[in-house]
């Protein structure tokens, strides 16, 4: 398994999920993608359809209308699939934490495999989180 | 069939030379188009990382699919790309022919098409169809101007329809882009294996950030993995095809070989500078570029062709 790994951990294809954010943090997973940050490097790419990822970029706070939609997306996707949550909101809810849809526990929806603080998290500390990713595939 | 034939089909021109150098051109391809943008682009052997991991993935066999033709339609295509890597392969590098002629190869050449087709229109998604559909009328678009291109070689080799009889004539009359019909029917054909390939300005039934990669949406794991593959082996084929067609093959001693990969290299990089430089056009817009401006041009080849220019 140690080779196919490695294998995946160079070619990891990135779906964009979005769960509600204030969509900062959307605009600054764009950023990554453009040409300046260049995450083609590490063989990381953006696909359109859930069927092509290999990991889901989730952002924000998941209210009670989009978590039944974002369960069924992850489902939908071919396993082994990670999830990688962009933002404070998915972490700790951020300014939104005390909103009254919101779903109670974001981890109860979908199994979140890493978390980017920040508000919106820098295009750097994403590419140092999916290096991180890409070190624990390694072993 | 002897243990030839095997050989030829599997080994040296067919399914593992043209995929691994499909997937190795498949990163030039990337690395260009880095190199146009002003990035670094992949390491060397993404491709092939690429393809392993699809391997390893889950298949998913959409519920609301026609299963058969689901799984089918890319082994199917995978098929006929490798039968046509082989019949152009064997011509280019040995001289001579593996049966079949440049009529069978159009029809080849088609199947893969019409495979894309039934892959996509089986897959019972809306954007999957819109892909199907907008794959035909493309098919429709540049067919015609494709055989068109293919006529002129015919007609210089003196009505000779085999490739390697087309390939020997070239060796004694020269490379039939030196004369005028075999230049325009050259830059003709260089448009429609652009479209054919459904790269840039043509990726019109495949439009990611429009109908999400359109026929291919709804395959995952290995199933993608082989559509991959299949498009990275079209970057050998079509190439071969031209190669064979108007610049009078391969030459295999001496300096020979640098030219020979040197004929190559240059279409392969004319195509991705086209893809890099030009946005995306409707399919109307398609549609009238091949049949008001190129295929009269490819008609004009012909007529030249016919005259001896
Ligand atoms: S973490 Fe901040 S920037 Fe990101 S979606 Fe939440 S509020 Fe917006």
């Amino acid at each position: 398994m140690g080779w196919y790994k490695r294998r995946l951990s160079k070619s990891l294809w990135v779906f964009h999920v979005s769960g509600s954010p204030c969509n900062n943090c959307d605009i600054e997973i764009l950023d990554l993608l453009t040409p300046r940050y260049d995450v083609e490097r590490f063989g990381i790419k953006l696909v359109g359809s859930v069927r092509h990822a290999d990991v889901l970029l989730v952002t924000g706070i998941f209210n009670k209308k989009i978590a039944p939609r974002i369960k069924r997306i992850y489902e939908q996707a071919p396993k082994p699939i990670f999830v990688v949550a962009v933002g404070t909101c998915t972490s700790s809810g951020c300014c939104f934490k005390d909103s009254y849809n919101i779903v109670p526990s974001r981890e109860a929806v979908i199994p979140i495999d890493m978390y980017i603080p920040g508000c919106p998290p820098k295009p750097e500390a994403m590419i140092a989180a999916v290096a991180k990713l890409i070190g624990v595939l390694n072993g | 069939m002897s243990g030839w034939t095997f050989f030829y089909l599997l080994v040296f021109p067919g399914l593992l030379f043209t995929a691994v150098l499909g997937l190795l051109v498949g990163w030039v391809d990337r690395k260009v188009s880095a190199r146009v943008q002003f990035r670094v682009g992949p390491p060397l052997f993404q491709n092939f990382n690429d393809f392993f991991k699809l391997l390893g993935k889950e298949t998913i066999i959409v519920k609301s699919s026609l299963h058969s033709l689901f799984v089918l339609s890319p082994l199917v295509a995978f098929g006929v790309t490798t039968l046509i890597a082989a019949m152009l392969g064997v011509v280019l590098f040995y001289g001579f022919g593996f049966g079949g002629d440049l009529l069978v190869m159009m029809y080849l050449l088609m199947i893969y098409s019409v495979m894309v087709i039934l892959g996509g229109s089986a897959t019972g998604n809306v954007y999957s169809s819109l892909g199907a559909g907008r794959e035909i009328k493309l098919l429709l678009a540049d067919e015609l101007a494709f055989i068109l291109v293919c006529l002129v070689p015919i007609i210089k080799a003196g009505y000779l329809i085999k490739l390697e009889e087309i390939l020997s004539a070239q060796v004694a009359q020269g490379a039939f882009i030196g004369s005028f019909s075999g230049a325009l029917a050259f830059i003709v054909g260089l448009l429609c294996i652009q479209a054919k390939m459904t790269l840039p300005p043509f990726h019109i039934p495949e439009a990611e950030t429009e109908i999400v990669e359109g026929p291919l949406m709804e395959y995952s794991g290995p199933l993608l993995g082989f559509w991959k593959l299949n498009q990275a082996m079209q970057w050998v084929v079509f190439p071969f095809l031209l190669i064979i067609l108007f610049l009078g093959g391969f030459n295999s001693v001496g300096w020979g070989i640098l030219w020979s990969a040197l004929k190559y290299l240059g279409i392969v990089v004319i195509m991705i500078l086209i893809k890099n430089t030009n946005p995306r056009i409707r399919i109307d817009t398609a549609l009238k570029f091949f049949w008001k401006y190129l295929t009269p041009v490819a008609l004009l080849a012909v007529i030249l062709a016919v005259l001896g220019v």
